[in-house]
């Protein structure tokens, strides 16, 4: 069965320890996190987790089955027609072609966010597989770091 | 009403209408103890380990259907409980253990026996709570009996900071709980269970193939109903021995690794696996590839993440056993229970080709022998618990069981040492019954401090140990699969039982012939005490048939007298 990267978004009761019983449920199944994030869902005791993940379609039925299985585990939407962002920080040196720099960021819906004395600090904010190609293009400039933000997705 | 956390604990058990806790003090759970000993509730059994303490809780739970409670203080306490609480898991048994924690300013700065007793409890209970407030406590506490005995049931553990013991706070116990993430689904599809109905009248070699979780919903007598209107061939799982009937003409007998041979093979030839309360288990499936081959299934599980999970199933129902077969029952009218004729005689024929057997002896006590020795003597009276080895598949296989939750064994996680104070928990429950662990030398002795527990409170369980001084399960697969090469298994050297009992204010009765057996049984039953029967078996007795792991179900290591006891193979090689 053929491995596919899915998003799945998860919705939690707000309790201590909610995201343990989850990573350690994939850890303990064996199931792969790509990403992962967690942001309280605004005027709720509930919070959102959304994991970025891959296996067989049924790897992914169980996963979304153990999920439930979580008592504080309220929602569990596998997402098929969705719209995924994923956001990227990058720090480059100031010596580089700062215009060149800031058009690649524009390019991925992203721009400058920072100039420092030695350093230019820009962001992008796309679908995972953009954010990819802008880490690839971004090399050419000598990124001193970069950090990936995780999947967020929402359902169309 | 205003009171300590302590006392909510005592009023939340009795509440619960617990009348038997089982457990061990410590530090950090010393003002609940204190509460204890003020009222008269409940009553508290002082297990002499807290593992046995969990176990006990547990042997009560499964002989009543009810939760059974369990005790523990932080640290060590905590981390001996742990075998008990996944030994409850892997079987889906109702429970709760209380532990106590260091006082919620300790928590995170390794104070003296604090252990995180949350995180490692994760993966081996249905839920935990670490408690953080008094307010919380009353709360938590309902939801925790709540959480263990609805859905798929499951072992909870409520972990309570010292300090939250003292506190006081109001309490009012609540009436219903209220956790909006949590719906267990009771009733089946109606539609999927039209089809399903569909699918067996369509088949032409159905099998019910019933599991633990028939036992957990009570749903033993519409299992029955259905069998007995459809004329469904049968087969039980390890955990769901007594369902049927050991008298029932329909059953074929327990599948499996040691199932025999009819059942292996009916599940290797139908054409329709009706599977209620089973969960397809490796040591019931064997080689998932070349298992049951021709069949669709029906699968009726009230935990979704069973169904589908190791096999597909083409009839999913989610759903308690019980409610669903409620409604599925009278949509069977229609069955023609002569359609299935042509299969019930196949395996009519499998069962009289290799019908479950043994090779009596009159020079040594088979270990088989025994089991269905008890039956002939206790039979119906006995609730028989059993600990984890060739003993306890013997039992399975041999010992004549009729009612569910006559039968008490560790299968998912199969513990050595269970069965001593699952029997224990087991006979508070119901005194009135004889109480026998089936156990082995090696076994026995993981718990063997119990007897000080039975004595002292007077809990008369018997405890049968088939003694072949070995490790014999492993001793089995040496045998079989690693050429003989008898590593760690042999327990030549022995306690001296009798005195051992004696020693703990038990009796011990050492066995070695038919007529000490039944004489031994006699007197233990009579004296209605804690003892050990100390009953040597054949050494070399092998557990027949088998399926060896990973190998295709139909492909069974039969009884022969060679295989039967490798004793006589290794006299024949040196003539
Ligand atoms: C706690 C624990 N440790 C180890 C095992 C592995 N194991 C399974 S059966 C067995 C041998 C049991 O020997 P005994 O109790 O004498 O029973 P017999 O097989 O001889 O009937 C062992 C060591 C286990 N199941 N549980």
């Amino acid at each position: 069965m053929a491995n596919e990267k899915r998003v799945i978004s998860v919705i939690v009761m707000n309790e201590s320890s909610v995201l343990a019983r989850i990573t350690s449920m994939f850890a303990a199944r064996g199931y792969n996190i790509e990403s992962l994030t967690v942001a309280p869902i605004p005027d709720s005791d509930m919070s959102h987790i959304t994991i970025a993940t891959n296996g067989s379609s049924k790897v992914m039925e169980q996963i979304t089955k153990q999920l439930h299985k979580l008592i504080p585990v309220y929602k569990v939407i596998e997402h098929e027609e969705m719209v995924e962002k994923e956001m990227v920080l990058a720090k480059f040196p100031i010596a580089e072609n700062l215009a060149d720099i800031s058009v690649l960021a524009s390019a991925y819906n992203g721009g400058v966010v920072n100039v420092g004395k030695e350093m230019i600090i820009v962001m992008a904010a796309d679908e995972p597989k953009r954010v990819k190609h802008f880490i690839e293009a971004a090399q050419r400039y000598n990124p001193c770091e970069i950090i990936r933000g995780g999947v967020v997705a929402i359902e169309r | 009403m205003q009171m300590s956390g302590a006392q909510m604990v005592c009023e939340a058990i009795i509440a619960e209408g617990v009348k038997t806790v089982f457990g061990y003090p410590g530090g950090a759970i010393m003002h609940v103890y204190d509460e204890i000993y003020k009222q008269d509730g409940f009553e508290h059994i002082l297990n002499r380990h807290e593992q046995a303490a969990v176990h006990a809780a547990d042997g009560y739970a499964r002989a009543t259907g009810e939760v059974g409670v369990a005790m523990v203080t932080s640290g060590p306490g905590f981390t001996n409980a742990v075998t008990g609480l996944a030994t409850a898991y892997m079987d889906s048994i109702p429970l709760v253990v209380i532990s106590g924690q260091v006082p919620l300013s300790l928590i995170g700065t390794d104070g003296f026996q604090e252990i995180d007793a949350v995180g490692i409890s994760r993966p081996c209970t249905k839920h935990n709570f670490l408690v953080r407030s008094i307010e919380e406590l009353p709360r938590i506490l309902k939801e925790a009996f709540y959480l263990a005995r609805t859905g798929r049931p499951g072992p909870v553990l409520v972990d309570i900071p010292k300090d939250i013991t003292v506190e006081t706070g109001e309490f009012k116990y609540p009436e219903s709980v209220n956790i909006p993430s949590y719906k267990p689904t009771y009733k089946g599809n109606k539609k999927q269970i039209v089809k399903a109905v569909e699918a067996i009248k369509n088949a032409k070699k159905p099998l019910l193939y019933i599991g633990g979780g028939a036992v957990l919903s009570d749903a033993y007598k519409l299992i029955r109903e259905m069998a007995e209107k459809t004329k469904i061939p049968v087969v039980e799982t390890l955990m769901a021995r007594g369902v049927m009937g050991h008298d029932h003409p329909q059953l074929l007998g327990m599948l499996g690794m040691h199932g025999n041979y009819a059942s292996n093979m009916a599940m290797s030839e139908t054409d329709l696996i009706i599977s209620l309360g089973a969960r397809f288990d490796d040591r019931v499936t064997g080689k998932l590839s070349e298992f049951a081959k021709y069949a669709d299934i029906i699968h009726v599980d009230i935990d979704p993440a069973n169904i589908a999970k190791l096999v597909d199933v083409q009839y999913p129902i989610v759903g308690d056993v019980k409610q669903v077969l409620e409604e599925m029952l009278p949509l069977l009218e229609g069955v023609d229970p002569d359609r299935y004729q042509a299969w019930r005689e196949i395996l009519k024929r499998y069962d009289e080709l290799h019908p479950q057997s043994y090779i009596d002896s009159d020079e040594v006590i088979k270990p088989q022998w025994a089991i269905e020795r008890l039956g002939e003597l206790v039979g119906e009276d006995a609730i028989i618990t059993s600990d984890v080895g060739q003993h306890q598949m013997w039992a399975a296989q041999h010992y004549p069981f009729d009612r569910p939750r006559q039968w008490i064994n560790s299968g998912g996680l199969g513990t050595m040492g269970f069965g001593f104070p699952a029997a224990i928990g087991a006979k508070k429950a119901h005194p009135e019954k004889t109480v026998i662990n089936i156990t082995g030398d090696g076994s026995i002795l993981m718990n063997m401090q119990e007897l000080v527990t039975a004595a002292e409170y007077d809990i008369p369980v018997i405890n049968v140990i088939l003694n072949n001084h070995f490790l014999g399960m492993v001793r089995q697969w040496q045998t079989f699969f690693y050429e003989k090469r008898y590593s760690e298994t042999d327990l030549t050297f022995q306690p001296n039982w009798k005195a051992l009992a004696e020693a703990c204010g038990g009796i011990g009765y050492d066995v070695t012939t038919k007529e000490e057996f039944d004489a031994a049984l006699k007197d233990a039953i009579k004296q209605n005490k804690v003892c050990f029967m100390n009953v040597s078996v054949n050494r070399f007795e092998n557990v027949l048939p088998m399926v060896p792991a990973g190998g295709a179900l139909f492909n069974m290591m039969l009884p022969s007298p060679e295989l039967a006891d490798s004793a006589l193979e290794d006299k024949k090689g040196t003539k």
